[in-house]
């Protein structure tokens, strides 16, 4: 049941979960909280960084569902979620990024070969004037 | 990942217990992208997954009961692996129906994949839906995708960010 849920990826909440990981700040968090929860005042502790702009990147974080907050009003502690990680670093994510792969290089195939038969005839009007004109 | 979006987007869903669905739009003509995906030469030249790999294997026999093979191998250690199918429906340029399976007895079975190829004004959607052939077999193939589950994910993740 758990891996029919997981296959219901929406392509949205990848790009959300991939735009939130895009950052080294973000990614350094997600590291610290794979140890167990923490505050706030905690996570802003190793970093340069005032508690609102960490505030900001656990807000991106927790749009993309790659962290919750604790209800405890006072503490709200943050703890990681595997799901969108697994999304990512699993099955459905290596698809995507596999496919993604494909297709950029057929972009680039396809320009190619569209090119080519104007590129060939332009270079043979082009020698042909270059012929004409060294006469 | 930003860098083929700003191109053109994959979508991709999982509508079905058994499939897979993935939609890609190219702002060429049909005709040019249906044989990008059915002309070994040019197949050889994109349907090539992860870097690192290419593909000296390509045979097509584009027509219904057909066979095809690709073969793929790994540039930096020579691993090889497979994947050989049958069309089953070839309707130039409009659609292919065909079954696959990889080489490798430990991968899951059979898969029919549905391409669709439609034209709209100067642009046009490849749609591929993978059909396998239980939700047991699609759900093995997201177990083995899977591996050790979703603390390997915590390793990985932990890995790239060390």
């Amino acid at each position: 049941m758990e891996l029919v849920g997981y296959g219901r990826v929406s392509s949205k909440r990848l790009d959300a979960t991939f735009t939130a990981l895009a950052d080294p700040t973000r990614r350094a968090i997600l590291a610290r909280l794979i140890a167990g929860e923490a505050s706030v005042v905690e996570l802003a502790e190793p970093f340069a960084m005032s508690q609102p702009a960490i505030s900001k990147h656990l807000k991106v974080l927790e749009r993309a569902g790659l962290i919750s907050r604790g209800r405890d009003a006072q503490r709200r502690p943050c703890r990681i979620e595997a799901k969108p990680l697994a999304e990512v670093t699993g099955w459905l994510g290596r698809y995507r990024r596999l496919w993604e792969g494909n297709f950029a290089r057929l972009d680039a195939l396809l320009d190619d070969i569209q090119a080519q038969p104007k590129k060939s005839q332009r270079s043979k009007r082009r020698s042909t004037r270059h012929e004409s004109g060294g006469k | 990942m930003n860098q083929a979006e700003s191109k053109s987007k994959l979508e991709l869903t999982t509508p079905g217990d058994r499939e897979i669905v993935m939609a890609r739009v190219f702002d060429k003509p049909r005709q040019l992208v249906f044989e990008a995906f059915t002309k070994p030469e040019l197949l050889q030249r994109w349907l090539l997954g992860p870097d690192g790999w290419a593909m000296p294997i390509c045979e097509v026999d584009l027509r219904a009961g057909g066979a095809f093979r690709y073969v793929w191998r790994n540039d930096a250690d020579g691993r090889e692996f497979g994947l050989i199918g049958t069309y089953r429906e070839v309707v130039p340029p409009e659609r292919i129906v065909h079954v696959e399976r990889f080489d490798d007895p430990a991968m899951p079975g059979d898969a029919q994949v549905t391409t669709s190829f439609v034209e709209r004004g100067a642009t046009t959607t490849v749609t591929m839906t993978v059909l396998y052939e239980s939700a047991e077999v699609r759900d093995m193939a997201l177990e083995s995708g899977m591996d050790r589950g979703v603390s390997a994910s915590f390793d990985r993740l932990a890995g790239i960010l060390g």
